[in-house]
């Protein structure tokens, strides 16, 4: 350590500790949306998987069908399935706050915004829904 | 109501401490004082020796800035009242180096301020008008909201980017720029981008969103990154679509 000598400050540097997210709730929430994104990412490839197994064929599509029945399949399916739902609703709820729209030169409020959103997503997953059954 | 609180302040004096310590005070609790009430308190009657800075006491200037209970807060805005029983704790913001006890070194910030242009950029083109600019209420709308920060720095010490990446612009920084992009007599937009629109603008934000919240002035950073985005990302391919165009 340098001798003070009162002729330049001497600071104290704080290092952000390597659990900082956990410091906070926010910081804890935030983390994991980030996290999510890898199960929204293993939801398109499972996706994709059963697109494929459709398109070749039926026992393509049965072997399919049996391996995600395989509890570990379900287990993943499952926390994709909370962690998804999870992004989708934290990144909802922020949109409103990069989404700026006007209507007759008033801005619509953040909830509309927020409303739409959700009102959108039911409306596709309702669309696509009534396709699939 | 118990009529004193405690107060551990952190200390630091760079004289002959390595490290800050903290310090705890025992004082008067009055249901009108607020945090800057009690350091001056301090200040004045108990221990001379503490550093801290304030001016307005009244969230104007920007400069009382400190952590009180892990929270990024106006010393002057927040009440002692709200922390019973205490002992509530006062340290220095976080993501900066400290000077002396809760003074804390701004120098990163003004170094980057001058980049995002904060001021009206002119059309070069046009000679300067001979009469006043006029705005209309709508107009001035659109960027009053970022204009309301006093550059308390609160939104840097409540972004973990910011502690983790020091080349990041911050907050309050794409505030500004914003505020002056959305002015309509401004005509610096472009002179901005490239330096918003960098890596360590705007996409060093990861929208963690809690600058807005610790923000006393309803700047909503956060909300200026994301739009900010969203025009980086659009003058991006406008020119990759149209690279002979403008830029
Ligand atoms: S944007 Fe808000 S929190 Fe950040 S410096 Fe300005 S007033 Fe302070
Ligand atoms: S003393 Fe000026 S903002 Fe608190």
């Amino acid at each position: 350590m340098t001798e003070y000598t009162g002729l330049y400050q001497r600071l104290y540097r704080t290092r952000v500790p390597i659990l900082w997210w956990l410091r906070r709730r926010s910081y804890l929430a935030f983390v994991v949306r980030e996290l999510s994104s890898v199960f929204v990412a293993w939801a398109v490839v499972f996706l994709l998987l059963l697109a494929h197994a459709v398109a070749s064929g039926p026992r393509q599509y049965q072997s399919f069908l049996a391996w995600s029945a395989a509890p570990w399949v379900l287990t993943v399916n499952a926390v994709a399935l909370a962690l998804v739902v999870y992004h989708a609703v934290t990144w909802f709820n922020v949109a409103p706050q990069a989404l700026v729209l006007r209507v007759r030169g008033r801005r619509v409020p953040a909830r509309v915004v927020a409303g739409l959103h959700y009102g959108l997503w039911a409306l596709v997953s309702a669309v696509v829904a009534w396709i699939v059954i | 109501m118990p009529d004193t609180i405690a107060v551990d302040v952190t200390r630091y004096r760079p004289d002959r401490d390595d490290r800050p310590t903290t310090q705890r005070y025992e004082i008067p609790l009055r249901k009108e004082w607020t945090v800057l009430d009690g350091l001056n308190y301090v200040k004045d009657r108990v221990d001379g020796t503490l550093s801290y800075r304030w001016s307005c006491r009244m969230g104007i200037c920007g400069s009382c800035g400190m952590t009180i209970d892990g929270d990024p807060k106006l010393a002057c805005e927040t009440f002692l009242t709200d922390h019973r029983p205490g002992p509530v704790r006062v340290e220095p913001l976080h993501n900066f180096p400290v000077i002396r006890d809760l003074v804390v070194e701004l120098t990163d910030f003004m170094a980057k301020l001058p980049r995002a242009k904060p001021w009206l950029v002119t059309d070069s083109d046009k000679p300067p008008p001979d009469a006043e600019y006029r705005q209309t209420p709508a107009e001035m709308d659109e960027y009053k909201q970022y204009s309301m920060c006093i550059n308390c720095m609160l939104c840097y010490a409540a972004c973990p980017v910011y502690g983790l990446e020091r080349d990041f612009l911050g907050p309050a920084l794409i505030a500004l720029a914003q505020r002056y992009n959305l002015d309509s007599r401004d005509h610096g937009a472009d002179e901005r981008l490239e330096v918003v629109s960098a890596p360590e603008g705007v996409w060093d934000c990861t929208f963690v969103g809690e600058c807005s919240r610790a923000c006393p002035k309803g700047v909503d950073p956060a909300g200026a990154i994301q739009r900010y985005k969203v025009t980086a990302a659009k003058e991006t391919l406008r020119s990759l679509l149209l690279p002979w165009g403008r830029r």
